[in-house]
């Protein structure tokens, strides 16, 4: 069994980055069951000490892809190279892949420090040794109160906590990630989102994180892989992917979007007498539809105003209200709350827009 | 929930201890019969048949013989049966129904329509193994099967098999340390009780052994019968209590293992 060696217990591990991060390839992984294509032609490479996170609506392969990577999942076709090394053919146990599952999955008959310790106890490594790194990384996922407690003494937030040290315990090639935080409430959800990526940044794990919130997505990872039917559809930074997404189905999957008709010339975009820059990928001339941000939109009372309030929802800092324009087509505009009660249902409002690239498409999708 | 009054508590409370009492006679009024009638002696009470079987070099090795047949039973049954369901569940989700129709059939053949199936599978096997009684563990395995496979089948499908084998898998494990770190603990009283129930009914297995041939417990002690009834009816009370105590015993092993503590709800903070 190969593996990272364990820094002695002497080494103060809250300093210590493990520098562990290895490039990861996934070369056109494909996976058929019967005539459905969970994996149909997947490359993506994740760069040392990396996190990517794959987002895509359930079904898209995702977790297919995922579970590929850490030997769960048999291809069908394509190579998982980890490290320079092509592990594809290698079992799951002997991949030294740390995951981290979406249900929740101590071992109930361990307290949280034996769970820590359950993969180290694998490795035969000596029973001082286990203790003190598994104390440590609880202490790193800051459970160290809760070391003896058992999984049904703990709350969902912790349960994960202590997967996640269990699966950094063993000091990992590479960390999977399978939506942990689906099962968690809101506010939970936010706090262990941060805490993952500062766990991840300290230790330097080449990590794949599997979501289908974009917004978890947006926030943690390095660069966020949008997914559709088996594929990458694209892979970007954060901005880069919410700024200019490279086709509908980004544009329309990560943050929401407005539909307008428009006209285009020279790569530059029409869009309700606004002229604005068309991203790369874009229709080049003619008539088109402009896939346009809500927060892009400016909305002001205006008893002249062409568009009329139709409806909005308070979402705390920001509302959003729906305009109906007089060639029928809806509108989504994102305003500060405090600029909400100026616009009750019914009020006439001028709309203008944010000169911010667009993404322009065929008139007819 | 209705709060019951006084009265209808105290009514209900002697219900209770009225059913108690009719059961608890039910049960212990034959064994009265048998402690009674193994101590009769000439005149007054003798132990002598209670002495005696301890001396009976027959019936030590009869003793011997099922105790064996027990703990083999249970090993070879746990070994087969185990490993089968986890895989079926894991792998072969499909095969489900046929392994629960296929452990369930020996409860539908009488006892002996399976001797007479068995008996020329037997000669083959006493041919290979030996005639030691040991070679019963065969049969005995088919016989606890549905017993065994419905308790296994609960404990299995109370925890969450799939996430908890890949997570240990992810960490390092192969399979044998799966099955032994992580399945058998978390179903242990489902393997205890699968165990208790193959147990329970080795030590009382007359029909097969008998019509095979080989001498057990519940042989020797019919055998025993014929020739001296006090003896015989001391030795099934012995034999009886002796399994309660086995079984008693069993389920604190059962209890041992389940030390941590139950579940106080926990607030996310």
């Amino acid at each position: 069994m190969s593996h990272a060696p364990l820094p002695s217990a002497a080494v103060p591990a809250m300093t210590r980055a493990t520098g562990a991060g290895v490039e990861v390839r996934l070369e056109d992984l494909r996976r058929t069951y019967g005539t459905v294509h969970a994996l149909d032609g997947l490359s993506l490479t994740l760069e040392p000490a990396e996190l990517v996170a794959l987002l895509g609506p359930s079904g898209c392969g995702k977790t297919t892809a995922l579970r590929a990577l850490a030997g769960l999942e048999e291809l069908t076709s394509g190579r998982v190279v980890v490290d320079g090394v092509d592990v594809t053919s290698i079992a799951a146990n002997k991949r030294d892949m740390g995951m981290v599952f979406q249900a929740y999955s101590l071992f109930p008959h361990l307290t949280a420090l034996d769970n820590v310790a359950f993969g180290l106890r694998l490795r035969k490594i000596p029973a001082a040794r286990r203790r003190a790194r598994a104390a440590e990384m609880l202490e790193l996922v800051g459970l160290s109160a809760e070391t003896g407690r058992y999984a049904s003494q703990l709350s969902g937030g912790q349960q994960q906590r202590v997967a996640l040290a269990r699966a950094l315990a063993i000091e990992p090639t590479v960390l999977l990630l399978d939506e942990p935080l689906s099962a968690l409430d809101a506010k939970v959800r936010a706090q262990l989102r941060e805490e993952i990526r500062r766990v991840q940044l300290e230790v330097g794990t080449t990590t794949l994180f599997v979501t289908h919130d974009q917004e978890e997505a947006l926030a943690i990872a390095d660069r966020v892989g949008v997914m559709r039917a088996g594929r990458l559809e694209q892979i970007d930074s954060p901005t880069a992917l919410y700024a200019r997404p490279a086709s509908p189905f980004v544009a329309e999957f990560v943050g929401l979007t407005n539909r307008l008709p428009c006209t285009v010339d020279s790569g530059v975009a029409q869009v309700l007498g606004t002229p604005i820059p068309a991203v790369a990928g874009s229709v080049t001339r003619g008539a088109g539809t402009a896939l346009v941000r809500p927060e892009s939109v400016t909305v002001t009372p205006d008893a002249l105003g062409e568009a009329a309030v139709e409806a909005t929802s308070f979402l705390g800092a920001i509302a959003h209200v729906t305009l109906r324009l007089p060639d029928g087509v809806r509108l989504r505009a994102q305003v500060p709350s405090a600029a909400a009660p100026q616009l009750p249902v019914g009020t006439r409002a001028r709309v203008t827009l944010a000169p911010a690239p667009v993404l322009v498409i065929a008139a007819d999708t | 929930m209705a709060v019951l009054t006084r009265a209808q508590r105290r009514r209900a409370s002697v219900f209770r201890w009225a059913v108690l009492l009719v059961l608890g006679a039910f049960f212990l009024l034959p064994l009265y019969a048998m402690a009674e009638f193994s101590t009769r002696g000439g005149k007054g009470r003798t132990l002598e048949p209670w002495r005696a079987m301890f001396h009976d070099p027959d019936l030590t090795a009869a003793v011997s013989v099922s105790l064996q047949l027990a703990v083999l039973t249970v090993a070879v049954m746990l070994v087969l049966l185990l490993p089968t369901m986890v895989w079926v569940r894991l792998r072969l989700p499909r095969l489900h129904g046929v392994l629960e129709s296929l452990c369930l059939l020996p409860l539908t053949i009488p006892a002996i329509v399976l001797v007479v199936g068995l008996s020329p599978v037997y000669r083959q096997v006493t041919r290979v193994f030996g005639d030691s009684p040991r070679t019963l563990t065969f049969v005995y395995v088919v016989l606890v099967l549905p017993y065994a496979y419905r308790a296994l089948d609960a404990g299995l499908a109370s925890i969450d098999l799939r996430v908890l084998s890949e997570a240990a898998r992810g960490l390092g494990a192969g399979w044998p340390a799966v099955l032994l770190r992580v399945v058998l603990p978390n179903m242990w009283s489902a393997v205890v009780s699968a165990s208790f129930l193959a147990v329970a009914l080795v030590l009382g297995e007359f029909t097969i052994a008998s019509l095979l041939s080989f001498s057990n417990l519940q042989v020797t002690i019919n055998l025993l019968g014929k020739a001296d009834a006090f003896l015989s009816v001391a030795v099934s009370l012995a034999a009886l209590l002796f399994a309660f105590v086995l079984l008693l015993g069993l389920s604190f092993v059962g209890a041992g293992r389940h030390r941590r503590s139950r579940a106080r709800p926990v607030e996310e903070s």
